[in-house]
């Protein structure tokens, strides 16, 4: 397992396949993103720590989970840096660690029965993306 | 055989001792030193000194490109006595010194490199430059306040001008301007009575609705073919009274002066102060082209100057220098879909701004929305909108002039509606200028300007107007501004006619599609290509003082050529060898200039009279470029300064 | 199988015009962009200046590659001289090509004066696709070899 820092943030940008070196703080990226408002580290922060190598922040962040990975940010930033990207990259390195599953098989009735009409190809997704 | 340490440049990666022990076992070298700053005045003293003390013939200096100094050591070597073609350079800075970090392959190079002049030169042979006349008239292309100022300066001086501005009117941009910065003076103000000088000077000819069709030529002796389109008025019989305006019935094409923001008839004059005030018939608007039908017009002109025959005219001229002065055109923002630039009525760019903010605009300096015509109660700037982004996302450099007119519209605004709220996104406000900065600050401390750092990442419809999306970076977080009014600070773009022009005068361009100086520094109104010269935004972006000292510029180094009576040519000309030519005429078919001709000629070909259809060079059109040494099939074709046994030379030692 | 030899050092020759190519190395250079040394630059007036001769000669005296460098097509500074060079040089490297001198070794590029980065890349590449090929052996004079 990656443990230091650096080494994570190595992971993270070659995962990513984007440089957050090239990212200018126009923000555009946080005013573009929809559930920006509820985030506590925002698009634009996000690409910031890792470029500082904060990954295990980032990690334990709530704005890791609250990514719709719509991309518009994406879309949008002028330098093309990818935020979303890290983001996707950050929340693999959360998974591939062992025992911190966000979904596990025993959550699945519940969540069917929460909503009839939820697809169940997001389950399979989601459940493809977020356990282990 | 000299070699320049250039301080630590070259020194620091290339042992100099090994060097010039080197170069004197090379066949040919008698003398071998080194120095600190060949180039400096020490070094060419010492240049001239080994030339007298060791007789020398030819001298190697293996110091930075011959690009940067070549021209430096030619002529200190002329001082000497030794003819200035004398001398090669071994680029042991820019290509050794400079790209390799170990010393022992560096030293290893730039022996080679050293190695290849030295038998280069050994095959030199002295040259003497040819002479070419200089016609003194000089080409402005572009009417802008670039193009007029060069013009005015370069006219001043005693020389024939010429501009070709491609709109019916020169003023350019600027005279589409409300206020300028930082000064808040009035463009039109300051513009009209230079359009004005221009029309008026005796040495300055205009050529407005006229493009550049062709150039060719070189320094002190281009042709240029000048289309002059047709504007279906003759010119010399109008009298500028503007009935046949009043009149016309067409009034649906979109006024190009006030950025789509207005109509304007079929037959017009782009402003009230263009200048020529000579108006122009719009062939895909006017009716009498539509349907055949009308002709209003020409009824009304009293002094029958309408021609629905007129036709373009080529105009063939010729020019010692040409000043490009294309200026730009604003980035059209509709690719940003966040922006809604195109679909929302009240989102608008700055210069349309600057329209709608103008007295003589197309409410009359009433600002109000597009949407309803009502008072904007907010308004919000947007900065850097194409500008400072990945190629494929708009342009990579920083426009220059959109935090600067911002903050003119910020202020311009609050002065005269103190009650509207304004707001700017930014991502840095940049004001590197004299009184710049001074006034940024006012708009922000006088005029209650509200700056956010952030930027804008949508802008929707609601209510009837429009909610801003933003960042707040200092307070981190997300914003709502609600807005009546967006403008969006467009980037800088180089003219979509610049490209193919820079194609017709062979002069280089960058990326961007902005003119390339010949030197980032040292040269920054001259294109590589000589007799072309470079004035306003065509080389890059530039505010109005910058573009108008750059204007200046241009036309005194203009001016240089123009008050020479012969110009030194290049001696690196090709010739033929006439025993050798079979008069084929490969070379004349390749040659981009037609320097060359053939004539019959009588050779004595070891003795023997014949008279032989032969190649002849002309001295003062060939560039030099070579192309007919290689398409020849017997070798007779030679390119002195390059000949072939000097190449080969060179590839030999490098090869060794 | 071909033994890769470690300590190869292939002599690449590398014709550039003085208008674009040259200025570009020349920016290569004073960006202190980093390109292998073997590389050695010969400045002429333009591409088209390049003499099929001077690549066979280069071959013949031991170059493991040539690489000629000339202005963008349009933007040549004597109008169309890059136009010439095109069709030359793809007729002489294919013909090098039917010789045996692989098209790798032999390679036409366009740089333009403000294109450091790209001269110093392509340069890169060159010597390293040289350095997987090993030192060419083909049209060799062995007279010249020490």
């Amino acid at each position: 397992m990656l443990v230091d820092e650096k080494g994570m943030q190595e992971e993270v940008i070659r995962m990513s396949g984007t440089e957050p070196k090239k990212c200018m703080l126009c923000g555009k990226c946080s005013a573009t993103c929809p559930p920006s408002m509820d985030m506590d580290v925002r698009p634009h922060r996000f690409v910031k720590n890792v470029k500082a190598g904060n990954i295990e922040a980032l990690m334990e962040s709530e704005s890791l989970w609250k990514c719709l990975s719509c991309f518009a940010c994406v879309e949008r930033c002028p330098r093309g840096v990818e935020p979303a990207s890290l983001v996707e990259a950050v929340r693999l390195l959360v998974i591939r660690q062992q025992g911190k599953n966000y979904l596990t098989a025993d959550d699945i009735p519940e969540l069917i029965a929460s909503d009839e009409e939820i697809p169940q190809q997001l389950i399979v997704s989601a459940f493809r993306k977020y356990s282990k | 055989m000299l070699v320049c340490w250039c301080g630590s440049n070259i020194a620091g990666t290339v042992d100099i001792n090994t060097v010039v022990e080197a170069s004197k076992r090379e066949p040919g070298v008698v003398y071998a030193t080194d120095y600190q700053y060949m180039c400096a005045e020490g070094g060419q003293a010492m240049v001239r000194r080994a030339i007298e003390e060791h007789s020398l013939t030819g001298i190697v200096v293996s110091a930075c490109s011959p690009r940067m100094h070549e021209t430096t050591f030619r002529k200190a070597a002329a001082a000497a006595g030794l003819n200035p073609y004398m001398v090669e350079i071994a680029n042991i800075r820019e290509h050794c010194s400079w790209v390799h970090k170990d010393k022992e392959v560096g030293t290893e190079k730039a022996v080679v490199l050293m190695r290849a002049a030295i038998a280069k030169l050994n095959l030199n042979t002295p040259l003497f430059p040819g002479e070419s006349g200089v016609i003194k008239r000089a080409l402005v292309i572009g009417g802008g306040i670039a193009g007029i100022q060069t013009a005015l300066d370069i006219a001043d001086a005693g020389y024939e001008v010429d501009i070709v501005e491609k709109s019916p009117t020169i003023g350019g941009t600027m005279a589409q301007l409300d206020k300028t910065f930082p000064t808040l003076d009035c463009a039109a103000c300051i513009l009209t009575p230079k359009m004005v000088d221009a029309a008026q000077h005796d040495k300055i000819t205009l050529y407005t609705y006229s493009e550049v069709d062709e150039v060719s030529g070189f320094v002190g002796n281009f042709s240029v073919k000048i289309r002059q389109k047709a504007r279906c008025i003759n010119s010399k019989l109008c009298n500028g009274c503007g009935d046949c305006i009043e009149k016309c019935p067409a009034k649906k094409a979109k006024s190009e002066f006030d950025e789509g923001l207005a109509n304007r008839k079929a037959i017009y004059v782009p402003f009230a102060q263009a200048v020529p005030n000579v108006p122009v018939i719009d062939q895909t608007q006017c009716l009498k082209f539509k349907t055949g039908k009308c002709g209003l017009c020409e009824k009304v002109c009293l002094p029958k100057a309408i021609n629905f025959e007129q036709q373009d005219e080529i105009i063939e001229k010729e020019y010692g220098v040409i000043i490009a002065a294309t200026g730009f055109r604003p980035l059209s923002p509709e690719r940003y879909g966040e922006y809604g630039y195109g679909q929302l009525p009240d989102v608008i760019t700055s210069l349309e701004f600057e329209r709608l903010m103008n007295a003589a605009g197309p409410t009359g300096g009433a600002l109000l929305r597009r949407s309803n015509g009502e008072k904007p109660k907010s308004i919000v700037f947007i900065q850097c909108v194409g500008s400072r982004a990945e190629p494929d996302k708009g342009k990579s450099y920083c426009s220059k002039i959109c935090c600067m007119y911002t903050a003119k519209h910020a202020m311009l605004v609050r002065d005269k509606y103190p009650n509207i709220d304004v707001s700017v996104f930014y991502i840095d406000v940049r004001t590197p200028g004299k009184n710049f900065d001074e006034f940024y600050r006012r708009a922000v401390e006088q005029y209650g300007v509200n700056y956010i750092k952030g930027m804008v990442g949508k802008i929707a419809e609601e209510d009837g107007r429009l909610r801003v999306q933003g960042s707040d970076l200092i307070e981190d977080t997300q914003i709502f501004v609600d807005a009546d009014l967006v403008v969006l600070a467009t980037a800088v773009e180089a003219q979509a006619s610049a490209r193919p022009l820079g194609t017709m005068l062979t002069a280089s361009m960058d990326q961007n599609n902005f003119f390339s100086e010949s030197h980032a520094k040292l040269r920054p109104v001259e294109s590589p290509t000589a007799g072309i010269f470079l004035s306003g935004v065509c080389q890059g972006p530039k505010d109005i003082p910058e573009t108008v000292a750059q204007a200046g510029a241009a036309a005194v180094k203009a001016l240089g050529i123009l008050s020479k009576d012969k110009l030194i040519g290049n001696p690196c000309i090709a010739g033929p060898d006439e025993l050798l030519c079979n008069g084929c005429a490969s070379c004349e078919k390749v040659c981009p200039y037609g320097a060359i001709t053939y004539a019959d000629k009588e050779i004595n070909d070891h003795g023997h009279r014949t008279t032989r259809h032969v190649a002849e060079i002309n001295e003062a059109i060939c560039q030099g470029c070579g192309a007919c040494t290689v398409t020849c099939p017997s070798g007779a074709m030679d390119l002195k300064g390059f000949t072939n046994r000097q190449i080969m030379a060179e590839v030999d030692a490098i090869c060794r | 199988m071909q033994v890769k030899d470690q300590n190869f050092k292939p002599l690449v020759v590398s014709f550039c015009c003085n208008w674009c190519s040259y200025a570009g190395a020349d920016l290569a250079g004073s960006s202190r962009l980093e390109y292998p040394a073997e590389v050695k630059i010969i400045r002429i007036p333009c591409s088209c200046r390049v003499d099929p001769l001077f690549v066979l000669r280069a071959f013949q005296r031991g170059a493991d590659g040539v690489i000629i460098n000339g202005c963008h097509p349009g933007d040549c500074h004597y109008t169309s001289g890059n136009y010439f060079t095109r069709r030359r040089m793809t007729l002489l490297f294919s013909m090098l090509d039917y010789l045996g001198i692989e098209r790798e070794r032999t390679r036409l590029e366009w740089v333009s004066a403000a294109e450091g980065a790209r001269f110093a890349k392509v340069m890169n590449e060159f010597v390293g696709k040289l350095h997987e090929m090993g030192a060419n052996k083909r049209l060799g004079d062995i007279r010249c070899k020490e």
